[in-house]
């Protein structure tokens, strides 16, 4: 197995997943698999290569420090599952 | 009477010049086909019934923020949402005049190759309902071939504008990473995603990228064209050099009628004055699977993580905040996002980051480094897009690895982040064979030339065999 | 056995710039929750970061201030965690291509140059507020619900982590001290803790003095002043020193403070090592600051706090030098003339208490006062300064040559005056009002020109009558 039982459940822990016990079987199988066929790219030896992080060569974008308008906090809040006040609400930490 | 089956957006535009029709008749017109066809094909997640342009109207894939208009992005965690801005896409359709005709089916979060990972049923292909349209931009290629939109826009990431596009018959083009704006696109990968316009003809994609491209200030990846886009004239390709890789068209996995197809093509390349050679990607398409399945669950797992429940969409209650996080994700992802955010999460995990998702950006250095190579010889690389013709529902839907593989050719430019068009070249058993071309970057304006000359001699008809 | 503090700071300051670090939200304290949001700092699906350019330069100078090196290629990287307050599921931060590195603070001090290193300035935003609410006041503990305000979600943060070079409480509360003034002073923050925009994480050990073993540290959070923080790593200090003299091992453990209660103890807890998954943002292009950018922030430096500690201390006793550079009032003294030591303490003592704005005194009147200042009754020289910053400020009517204007002194002057000469007095009852000028001149005369001369008229007009 490219990947056990307990590393899915540490990743979907990592991830928040709450995770079945027929899906954590499910996934670890599925899983181990796609590891096993992307685990291919070590079959390279690489060093020296410099790793590509974008396909562009840019550098530097930014912009001025002028202010734009916010939205209204109706808008804001417009999708939130809950609010009070004009806070958004989350059960307790 | 509008015959949306075989009208082009372009031809649409001649008619609303010349006030031969208004934009509300063709936005009403569509409306009535999708009416008419959509319940057996659900292309459509929701449409918009009042027109609000003065242009032609156009569909766009349900990943692009559409302000008040719901977005979910193919998933249950995006249900209800409704979005407070415009994708920068949308803003740009809206001022050349486009109205909006509704919002089409995806896999969910754009991970698939067969529109089968929505989470609100499968769209089913225009040439045979048996069959899936491709994925993920799915319904927008059906909406388009089943003449239920005369344009509309999909997303590729790994292939989901060209595979698509190919299954359904029609063309789609991945742009140069970097041309076309992501603000407002419901983000799956962020160094791999590109809006891609889907259209009947070449010309009408070369019109609408027209409209798309460019840079945007809130999208600091994106840059200016160092060419204005052209509309293409020419029908013939003297002076071009066509290349073909050898391992994208010699693939584990192509079916011979799709091969057959592309080589006939690749033969008319020469009837029409072009230099064909053969050329090589050693490792790209080899390790190019291998490359993409780590850069982009890496991206998409942290992309993913705002869908927690706390300012939008899905929420289930917890009695802490974390149970709310945890039944809310479980609740709201489909099986396809949940494999690739584990993997993603794994590949970036302390410990295996250098081997896994560190090794996969050298890879991709590579696989740049190649194609790069192959084009000081070549003005464009063709291949098929999809190794097969449209497949079975449910054929792969239980098999994550086989449906990956659906990718194989599209994939190793997109890690490049070079431009890709398709366009259909001809039929195996009744349905539609895509050509893929693959150009430098910057290059669309070569793509289109080559593809309208090529579309020109082809002669194939876009209108679904079932549906004339 | 001796043992010897190692202290090291995490410092975060906000930066006072008018949009945030990845939108153009207006940063604004105290305005009403979700406010000042959009769909970049709310993490709305689609939403993409643009970087703030003021708050790139900021962190260069801030960089530049503090002796660092300028990355010629620094990179912001996605740091991966769940928290309400994190609305995007990561923080864009920088791991490891920060902006600045391997700097140092040199901390002025009686025997010298205390040399704190830094190891990295480097940029972030910060995360939304969460309020918890229904439990004890304001405590996570038996919270029902956390209300979340994302109006200070994105705010440009400098995060600022120093070698573990302080060695005692004092030393960690000077060093903060002298690093808010430098941070003030560049322009770039307010660094004020109760608003907010300046924040410390305390990590403390000790080892056997004269060794230079890293033994375990515990981390302090949520100190919520400097003076409580020296007090709060005084006592860890001494608590490790007992662990380890009873013969037992200190315990790696967070010490979480209650910014609302100083005396309750800290709540302990043993932090797990967080798995932040870091990768760099592929929204976001490299930063190469130009050469000639950085020279010219590096330029237009002022001249640092420690500098100008180091400058007076040559005069001046050091810590005397040291306040008054950290209150802000060194550079009144320096233009202030007179005794160095005389200046000094008045400017530190009577004058800080009438609370006067140091760029709105008159520094030569106020080297006048300074030097009077035993010749002036004490009520007269605090009403002096507290009036040494109005515009057109003058010393003169408050130096002991002042006009006298005490009636009881001038009235027997008067009177002397008006009965030596009876025939004027006469006259001028007989209607020659003019002569009124001949008296007061009498007066002043006699009080060589140091009477009132409003009092003076006065007095006159009433005994004449």
């Amino acid at each position: 197995m490219a990947i056990t039982r307990d590393e899915v459940l540490h990743v979907a822990r990592l991830a928040r997943l709450e995770l079945r016990d027929d899906e954590v079987e499910r996934f670890t199988e599925q899983l181990s698999a796609i590891l096993e066929a992307v685990a291919k790219v070590s079959e390279l030896d690489l060093t020296g290569v410099e790793p590509t992080a974008h396909p562009l060569d840019l550098l530097n974008v930014w912009a001025e420090d002028v202010p734009r308008p916010c939205l209204p906090q109706g808008d804001a809040l417009a999708n939130a599952p809950d609010h009070e006040a004009g806070f958004f609400k989350v059960p307790p930490i | 009477m509008i015959d949306t089956l075989r009208l082009t957006a372009e031809e649409a535009m001649g008619l609303l010049e010349r006030r031969e029709v208004s934009a509300a008749e063709l936005h009403r017109a569509y409306l009535d086909a999708i009416g008419e066809r959509d319940s057996e094909l659900h292309a459509y997640l929701r449409t918009v019934e009042e027109p609000e342009g003065k242009g032609v109207p156009i569909a766009f894939k349900d990943l692009i923020s559409t302000r008040g208009v719901e977005t979910t992005a193919g998933s249950k965690i995006l249900s209800g949402y409704l979005p407070v801005y415009d994708a920068t896409v949308a803003t740009r359709c809206k001022a050349a005049g486009m109205s909006l005709l509704g919002k089409t089916n995806m896999d969910e979060f754009a991970m698939g190759s067969s529109t089968e990972n929505s989470a609100f049923g499968p769209t089913r292909n225009p040439w045979d309902l048996e069959r899936v349209p491709g994925g993920s931009s799915g319904g927008s290629a059906a909406a388009v071939a089943a003449g239920l939109a005369p344009w509309a826009l999909g997303s590729d990431t790994g292939g989901s504008v060209k595979q698509p596009a190919s299954l359904c018959g029609i063309v789609g083009l991945r742009p140069t990473y970097g041309t076309v704006s992501r603000y407002g696109i419901v983000a799956f990968a962020s160094s791999l995603d590109q809006i891609g316009p889907m259209t009947k003809t070449v010309r009408d994609n070369a019109l609408l990228y027209r409209i798309l491209a460019g840079r945007d200030p809130e999208d600091t990846t994106t840059v200016e064209l160092p060419n204005p886009v052209e509309i293409p004239e020419r029908e013939d390709l003297k002076g071009i050099r066509v290349g073909v890789p050898r391992e994208l068209n010699e693939a584990e996995g192509i079916e011979p009628g799709v091969k057959e197809i592309a080589q006939r093509t690749i033969e008319l390349c020469r009837e029409l004055g072009a230099e064909v050679g053969e050329t090589s990607l050693p490792r790209s398409v080899d390790y190019g699977l291998a490359c993409y399945y780590l850069i982009a669950p890496s991206e998409a797992s942290s992309n993913l993580a705002r869908y927690d429940g706390v300012r939008y969409g899905l929420r289930v209650n917890g009695s802490n905040v974390r149970e709310m996080y945890d039944r809310t994700r479980d609740a709201g992802f489909g099986d396809e996002p949940k494999r690739r955010i584990m993997l993603g999460t794994y590949a970036l995990s302390a410990g295996y980051y250098e081997a896994y998702y560190g090794q996969a950006q050298k890879v991709r250095t590579v696989i740049a480094d190649e194609h790069a190579a192959a084009f000081e010889n070549f003005d464009v690389l063709v291949s098929p897009t999809s190794p097969t013709v449209a497949f079975k529902l449910g054929e792969k839907a239980e098999n994550p690895l086989a449906m990956y593989l659906s990718d194989v050719l599209t994939i190793p430019s997109n890690i490049a982040g070079l431009p890709g068009l398709s366009i259909p070249c001809g039929l195996s058993d009744g349905l539609p064979v895509g050509f893929q071309l693959i150009g430098p970057q910057f290059s669309e304006n070569t793509l289109f030339h080559v593809g309208h000359a090529l579309e020109r001699a082809i002669g194939f008809d876009f209108v679904p065999g079932r549906l004339k | 056995m001796n043992w010897e503090p190692v202290i090291g700071l995490e410092i975060h300051i906000h930066l006072k710039t008018r949009t945030k670090m990845f939108c153009r939200c207006e940063v604004a304290y105290f305005e009403p929750e979700n406010t000042r949001t959009c769909p970049v700092c709310l993490a709305y699906p689609g939403s993409l970061p643009v970087p703030n350019a003021t708050a790139v330069e900021w962190t260069i100078k801030l960089g530049l201030a503090l002796d660092c090196e300028i990355a010629e290629h620094a990179v912001f990287h996605r740091k991966n965690y769940f928290y309400p307050d994190n609305p995007k599921g990561y923080q864009i931060s920088q791991y490891d291509e920060p902006l600045c590195v391997n700097g140092r603070l040199a901390l002025p001090g009686p025997d010298g140059d205390a040399e704190i290193g830094i190891v990295r300035a480097h940029l972030e935003e910060d995360a939304a507020k969460n309020v918890h609410v229904g439990g004890a006041e304001g405590r996570i503990g038996g919270a029902t619900a956390t209300l979340v305000d994302f109006n200070r979600a994105g705010t440009p943060l400098v995060e600022i982590v120093t070698q573990p070079d302080l060695r005692s409480a004092d030393q960690a509360r000077r060093f903060l001290q002298l690093l808010r003034q430098t941070v003030v002073e560049l322009g770039i923050s307010d660094a004020e803790m109760q608003k907010g925009s300046l924040r410390f994480d305390v990590n403390v050990s000790v080892r056997p003095e004269g060794s230079d073993e890293l033994r375990t540290r515990t981390e302090l959070k949520n100190l919520n002043s400097f003076a409580f923080a020296a007090k709060a790593i005084q006592r860890e200090v001494e608590r490790q020193v007992a662990v380890y003299g009873s013969g037992g091992e200190v315990v790696q453990e967070t010490l979480h403070f209650d910014p609302g209660a100083e005396s309750a103890p800290p709540l302990r807890s043993k932090e797990e090592a967080q798995d932040y998954r870091y990768f760099p943002e592929p929204d976001l292009v490299p930063l190469e600051p130009p050469r000639e950018l950085v020279g010219r922030i590096l330029e237009g430096l002022p001249e640092s706090p420690a500098t100008r500690i180091r400058r007076l201390a040559a005069g001046l006793d050091h810590d005397l030098a040291e306040d008054l550079v950290t209150s802000g009032r060194d550079r009144l003294y320096e233009r202030v003339p007179g005794d160095r030591r005389a200046v000094a303490n008045v400017l530190m003592n009577q004058f800080a208490a009438a609370g006067v704005d140091p760029e709105a005194a008159n520094p030569e009147e106020l080297g006048r006062l300074i030097e009077a200042r035993s010749r002036i009754p004490r009520e007269k020289l605090t009403e002096a300064l507290a009036a040494s910053g109005d515009p057109g400020f003058s010393a003169e009517q408050y130096l002991g040559d002042g006009l006298v204007a005490d009636t009881a002194e001038l009235e027997p002057i008067v009177e002397r005056i008006i009965e030596a000469n009876p025939g004027q007095v006469e006259a001028y009852r007989g209607g020659k009002e003019g002569l009124l000028g001949f008296f007061v001149g009498q007066v002043m005369k006699e009080t060589q020109g140091k009477a009132d001369p409003r009092v003076v008229n006065e007095l006159l007009r009433q005994k004449l009558s």
